[in-house]
């Protein structure tokens, strides 16, 4: 793998698989009768061909950006954090909890001590599956698994039992303080005297997204625990040979993991519902594995990643609205296609790259031991000779 | 409690358990062989889909039946290949297949039958009819035995009596059988296997298909016994409260049975009560569905018992040169 050039592992072999999967969905598409060609059209120009369809796909970028920074800081230790959908339902708990505690009198009040209580709810709902495998050694993918549908049975029960307004049937919480309201992206242009769609819910949160694709870049790449914690995701027995603690790296990797998923409650409950209501995630935080996969688990990568699925997402609600035939589920089928060429089957596209390098800048191949196979020792005699 | 309440929940139980029965098992044989598997729940969807809709097509619940299983080995195909073949990740590809599942489901069922995602409501012929066992009628009146004869033995449809049998031949295959030594085998020490001249890809193609085909029945069941047809996610987290039976039961055929009944009879609980009082405090509903969830956190956290996975379970096997 490292004879292969670096932008062919980074850049060549990621575009590759995001083409196949477009060029299965894009059969999907032809089967049920549609123009792939048309479609991809109209998902273009609906996710950025407009302020609104920026507004949104930059709305959802900023969700899908918190969820894959959250799988990604697990992947960079090896751990796969399963459970950002159930994280980053009790962080929109935790926002939820501050927005409504105290009548905010302004945003920039509410906004540190929201951001404060979207990280800690999520990292708390990350902490016992970390450390039950830090501990007693069971498997992470698993307790993520179920910690999610028990993060979606205690909301129901939370906001139908105890949180709901009074006099409601909804399920939701009430409307938070207008003081805690984000400044949306609409306000912020008018500071800097620009035009931005009125309707579209990107919010000063996206900014926080950006900053927390920094701050993970500078922990993993610039400092002593990001350097432990790859090293334990490359290798444990050299981690612990080199004193670094399983169990510590282990729960501090699904603490910042699960606050990252959390922080998504900042922008989807108090950035854009302004209440709680029930399933704030839709999704987001599985989403969240494609986006960490297609960006190779590095912060920049993760951006990317999301800005494309955020236009991914607000393209496919346009398609659906122009072409009713293609329903929204065509989402999950590209998203469920990126996962399974550029996650599970990146060893289909690697392999004859990794074949062609190989051969380009290690002529002769070392030749098997002779002796240790019978037949294979005939072999080289037959050379020899 | 009089048997009256009793012996519906009990017929519930045995209703539940089913589909998670079929998942758990065809659970087990792919992690046997070392090929974790949290796809079951999109195989279990997309098998209740094709089932429903080709038996809405074809008026033949069989057909619809075969059409499920294909559709759930099609998916074990594309997982095999991934995680056996190309060696990648076991469980990325299994959440692949689910968001396909979930995805495909709807988009083909809207392009089919415009019901927005739903099939047409199966009768007749298109769906599993429950069968009256001998001397159900008979025995009716007999006191205790006869109401548990009649209700709750009796008057199942078949897919419920073929879950009951495919725990034992699991059991008989994975244990009295050579093929089921060396699946454990490939489970626990491929390399072993491999010594021996057994193909392991072989094998774990051979688990992964058998897994397909279980979860096939499982979601024709769902949509064709248990439901009169699919509807959109029917599967509704099936196929992860059956990977949790399946932790439960530590990988065992009989232990999966108990598990999945023990889940079943949950739901039918939550079903048939919307809150339940023990000793002055009222339990949630959402507590009840819960559950299964926490039960297998505890088990896993080594606090009743310890479950340990085959050892093999998700890494792929390189052959050596």
């Amino acid at each position: 793998m490292d004879k292969m050039p670096k932008w062919v592992d980074i850049a060549l072999i990621p575009l590759i698989n995001l083409f196949l999967a477009l060029v299965v969905s894009g059969l999907v598409v032809l089967y049920i009768g549609e123009s792939p060609v048309e479609a991809i059209t109209i998902m273009v120009k609906g996710a950025v061909g407009s302020t609104y369809g920026w507004g949104y796909t930059l709305y959802y970028a900023t969700n899908f950006i918190f969820t894959g920074l959250a799988v990604a800081v697990a992947f960079q230790a090896r751990l796969f954090n399963i459970g950002g959908e159930g994280q980053a339902a009790i962080g929109g708990l935790g926002v939820a909890l501050v927005s409504l505690s105290v009548d905010w009198p302004h945003w920039t009040l509410a906004f540190p001590f929201a951001i404060l209580g979207g990280a800690l709810f999520g990292a708390a709902w990350a902490a016992i599956p970390a450390y039950l495998q830090a501990r007693r050694g069971s498997h992470i993918v698993i307790t993520t698994i179920m910690f999610n549908f028990i993060a979606s049975a205690l909301l129901v029960y939370l906001l139908v039992n105890v949180m709901k307004m009074k006099g409601s049937m909804a399920p939701e919480t009430r409307r938070f303080p207008e003081g805690s309201f984000l400044p949306s992206a609409y306000d912020m242009a008018g500071w800097v005297g620009l035009k931005f769609s009125k309707s579209a819910p990107l919010n000063i949160t996206f900014f926080l997204a950006v900053l927390c694709c920094i701050l993970v870049y500078l922990l993993i790449w610039r400092t002593r625990l990001g350097y432990q914690i790859r090293a334990f995701g490359h290798s444990e027995p050299a981690a612990l040979y080199a004193g670094i603690s399983p169990f510590r790296i282990t729960m501090i990797t699904m603490l910042i993991s699960g606050g990252l998923a959390g922080l998504m409650g900042v922008n989807a409950v108090m950035g854009e519902a302004e209440r709680l209501v029930i399933d704030s995630v839709q999704g987001a935080g599985f989403v969240g594995i494609a986006v960490a996969l297609m960006g190779r688990s590095h912060p920049l990568g993760v951006f990317l990643a999301g800005l494309l699925f955020g236009m991914l997402y607000q393209g496919g609600g346009e398609l659906e609205f122009e072409k009713p035939a293609v329903s929204r589920e065509m989402i999950l089928v590209i998203q469920a296609l990126v996962i399974l060429f550029t996650g599970a089957l990146d060893n289909m596209v690697r392999a004859p790259f990794e074949r062609f390098s190989s051969r380009a800048k290690r002529p002769p191949k070392p030749q098997p031991p002779t002796g240790s196979m019978t037949h294979k020792s005939d072999d080289t005699k037959v050379a020899r000779s | 409690m009089e048997m009256s309440t009793i012996l519906p929940i009990l017929d519930g139980t045995m209703r539940s358990a089913t589909p998670l029965l079929f998942a758990c098992l065809a659970g087990l044989f792919s992690e046997r062989s070392g090929i974790i598997d949290i796809g079951l729940e999109g195989k279990l969807l997309i098998a209740a889909f094709f089932s429903a809709s080709v038996a809405a097509m074809t008026g033949n619940v069989w057909i619809g039946a075969l059409a499920g299983i294909g559709a759930s080995m099609t998916l074990s195909l594309i997982h095999g290949l991934a995680s056996i073949t190309f060696r990648g990740n076991q469980l990325i590809s299994g959440v692949a297949l689910n968001f396909l599942a979930s995805g495909l489901t709807v988009i083909v069922g809207e392009n089919w039958f415009k019901l927005g995602g739903r099939t047409p409501q199966l009768d007749g012929t298109a769906r599993f009819q429950e069968i009256t066992l001998p001397f159900a009628e008979a025995l009716r009146d007999v006191p205790v035995i006869g109401p548990i004869y009649t209700e709750l033995i009796s008057g199942h449809t078949i897919l419920v009596y073929v879950g009951l049998l495919t725990v034992a031949v699991t059991w008989w295959v994975l244990f009295r059988t050579r093929f089921g030594l060396r699946l454990r085998a490939v489970g626990e020490n491929p390399e072993s296997v491999d010594t021996a001249g057994v193909s392991v890809a072989r094998l774990r193609y051979g688990a992964v298909l058998i897994a397909g085909l279980l979860c096939g029945l499982g979601g024709a069941y769902l949509a064709t016994g248990l439901a009169a047809g699919f509807v959109k996610e029917m599967s509704a987290g099936r196929g992860f409260i059956a990977l949790a039976a399946l932790i439960f039961a530590k990988w065992r055929p009989w232990y999966a049975l108990f598990a999945c009944l023990l889940f079943g009879f949950l739901d039918a609980l939550g079903n048939r009560f919307q809150t339940i009082e023990v000793v002055g405090f009222v339990i949630p509903t959402q507590f009840m569905q819960a559950l299964p969830y926490i039960l297998t956190v505890v088990i896993l956290a080594g606090f009743v018992g310890k479950a340990v996975p085959p050892r093999a379970g998700g890494t792929p096997y390189v052959k050596e040169r």
